[in-house]
């Protein structure tokens, strides 16, 4: 992508800022959700703080990065605004890279929640600097996954939230979030690999505990694949779905 | 490519939805500088050519350029010299003016300062200034559509593609509009913009096409067209009391007869025989002409001639 198109999705990201992202409704279910996930699951489990907050930041991660990304071209495109902005000389993969970005920015921002809150009931960090390499990458790669769930030309928000929840949901138990990998059965964990959570998760538990299932190089490899394989789908689907959705 | 290139060509452009086309092979050229009106009934195929020609959506045949740039292959390059306003499309709701125009600025890579200034310009010159700073969901309907024009404005485009730029506002928004694309002609723009407003086309546009059925009918500059349809010359007239349509209609030399509020429009062959039969027919009720004029055909008629199916 030309040095240009990369400053035009940095327009399109603060604009997704501005509109969706900064909105409390936004902020709070970005927060507030995976809290409630994680309380409902953990309350008297008896698992180490360590394991649960490594899984709470994971998780957060996860699904702030996945909320709005996937709603904003639907969105747009029963406001009308999708038509202007493909008026404009910016090309798809630079819209899809703006809204990505926000959602990467929105992720990075709100993953410093669980991350406080660990802090504050005595969690210490291993690898701050594999904490922090692995937030960035997985915000990424959640964000693009993101791009990927509004793919079908629906202009209808709610539809795609459906698929969204549809597929975050199962993911998120299959990913070692709530119950480590290790005491998975076998077909858990040949499932498990086939998640990117689970190499989150993975790295989290790492940069907190000091340990991981994969090697983390491993971890690192699989998101960076991930994310590739959902760059490509998000841009080849949307270039030859945009037209149904203006 | 020199000075004299075609700003907009379109050949052969075609688009279908299921098995009804609703644009038809539909060619034509606009020249650097001129200023083509699109005209067509409702459903005729002008915002799907325009959707075409602007990127939007891709045509299942034919092709479209802009400066010399293929819509379609070189897409960006296209875009980059054009505005649009599109039909249907609306700013952001939830960002104010001012932010919708740095945002459209951004799109089309204008440095700050130009963005800005541009910016200004056209918020002051559409009057919006003093609301630069409030969300477009407060806005008017007139509002949001003069915003929507500074947003096709702000890059400066050599060439601009408005459809319905003037539907459903008011006069003073209308006026200021049609002055800003006249203004802008003069300084070298070409426009394609679509109208339902024939006035506005007679007004404003050096060349015309009729597009009905998804099919261009006529191309040619207002006048020419209205010559073209000439057969069709008409009288009207008003009466100082009430006059039976049926005793016009049977006036000899009258083709048809069509009551327009307090005045009748009267179709002849020949506008001075039928003058002369109905100062007669005056004369004999003791009816008193009140005002007179011969019409010759307007851009509506030539409109109205090429689209119910001559
Ligand atoms: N996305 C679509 N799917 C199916 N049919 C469509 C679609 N878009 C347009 N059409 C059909 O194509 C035809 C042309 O529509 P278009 O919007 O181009 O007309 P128009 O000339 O702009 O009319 P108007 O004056 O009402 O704006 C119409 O019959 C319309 O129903
Ligand atoms: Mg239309």
């Amino acid at each position: 992508m030309s040095g240009s198109q990369l400053s035009r999705a940095l327009a399109i990201a603060e604009k997704d800022i501005r509109i969706y992202y900064l909105k409390g409704p936004v902020l709070i279910y970005g927060i507030l959700f995976p809290m409630f996930l994680f309380l409902a699951f953990f309350l008297g489990r008896g698992m180490s703080v360590d394991f649960l907050i490594s899984g709470l930041i994971s998780m957060t991660l996860f699904f702030t990065a996945t909320a709005v990304s996937p709603v904003i071209l639907p969105w747009e495109g029963s406001m009308r605004t999708l038509e202007r902005l493909i008026s404009a000389p910016v090309s798809i993969p630079a819209i899809l890279l703006g809204d990505a970005l926000a959602s990467f920015i929105f992720g990075i921002i709100i993953s410093t929640v669980p991350i406080a809150f660990g802090l504050v009931v005595g969690v210490r960090v291993f690898s701050p600097v594999v904490l922090v390499a692995a937030i960035l990458l997985s915000a990424f790669c959640a964000s693009y996954l993101g791009m990927l769930f509004s793919t079908p030309p629906t202009n209808v928000p709610s539809n795609i939230m459906m698929i969204t929840n549809l597929v975050k949901f199962p993911l998120v138990f299959i990913s070692g979030v709530f119950i480590p990998i290790e005491q998975m059965p076998p077909w858990g964990r040949t499932i498990s690999l086939f998640s990117p959570l689970t190499y989150m998760t993975d790295l989290m538990r790492y940069s907190i505990q000091g340990n991981s299932y994969h090697p983390i190089l491993l971890d690192f490899a699989a998101i960076a694949i991930f994310t590739v394989i959902f760059m490509a789908l998000a841009m080849f689907i949307h270039i030859r779905n945009m037209p149904k959705r203006l | 490519m020199g000075k004299f290139m075609n700003a907009i060509v379109v050949e052969d452009l075609t688009k279908r939805f299921g098995n009804f086309t609703a644009v038809d092979h539909v060619n034509f050229t606009v020249e650097q500088g001129e200023l083509f009106g699109f005209l067509g009934p409702n459903g005729a195929g002008k915002t799907t050519t325009v959707r075409m020609i602007t990127g939007l959506i891709k045509p299942d045949a034919g092709r479209a350029s802009i400066m010399g740039h293929d819509v379609e292959k070189d897409g960006l390059n296209a875009k980059q010299v054009t505005g649009v306003l599109p039909e249907t499309s609306n700013a952001y709701i939830d960002l104010s003016a001012w932010q919708n125009l740095m945002l459209m600025g951004k799109l089309y890579g204008l440095e700050k300062m130009e963005r800005q200034s541009r910016a200004e310009d056209l918020l002051k010159r559409f009057d919006l200034y003093e609301k630069k700073d409030v969300a477009v969901k407060g806005f008017s309907k007139g509002m949001k559509q003069r915003l929507q024009i500074c947003m096709a404005l702000i890059s400066e485009p050599q060439v601009l593609i408005m459809d319905e730029p003037t539907s459903g506002l008011d006069v003073q928004s209308s006026r200021l509009i049609r002055s800003m694309v006249a203004d802008l002609n003069t300084k070298g723009v070409t426009f394609l913009l679509t109208t339902h407003n024939m006035e506005e086309a007679n007004q404003l546009c050096s060349r015309i096409a009729i597009i009905n059925k998804g099919k261009v009918v006529a191309i040619d500059r207002p006048e020419v067209l209205k010559r073209r349809i000439e057969s069709l010359h008409s009288v009207e007239v008003s009466f100082n009391k009430d006059v039976p349509q049926g005793d016009l209609s049977a006036l000899q030399g009258i083709e048809s007869v069509e009551k327009m509020g307090d005045k009748f429009r009267l179709y002849a062959e020949e506008p001075a025989r039928a003058i002369s039969t109905l100062v007669d027919y005056t004369r004999s009720k003791k009816v008193e002409i009140v005002s007179l004029a011969t019409i010759s055909p307007t851009l509506e008629d030539v409109f109205v001639a090429y689209t119910e199916g001559r």
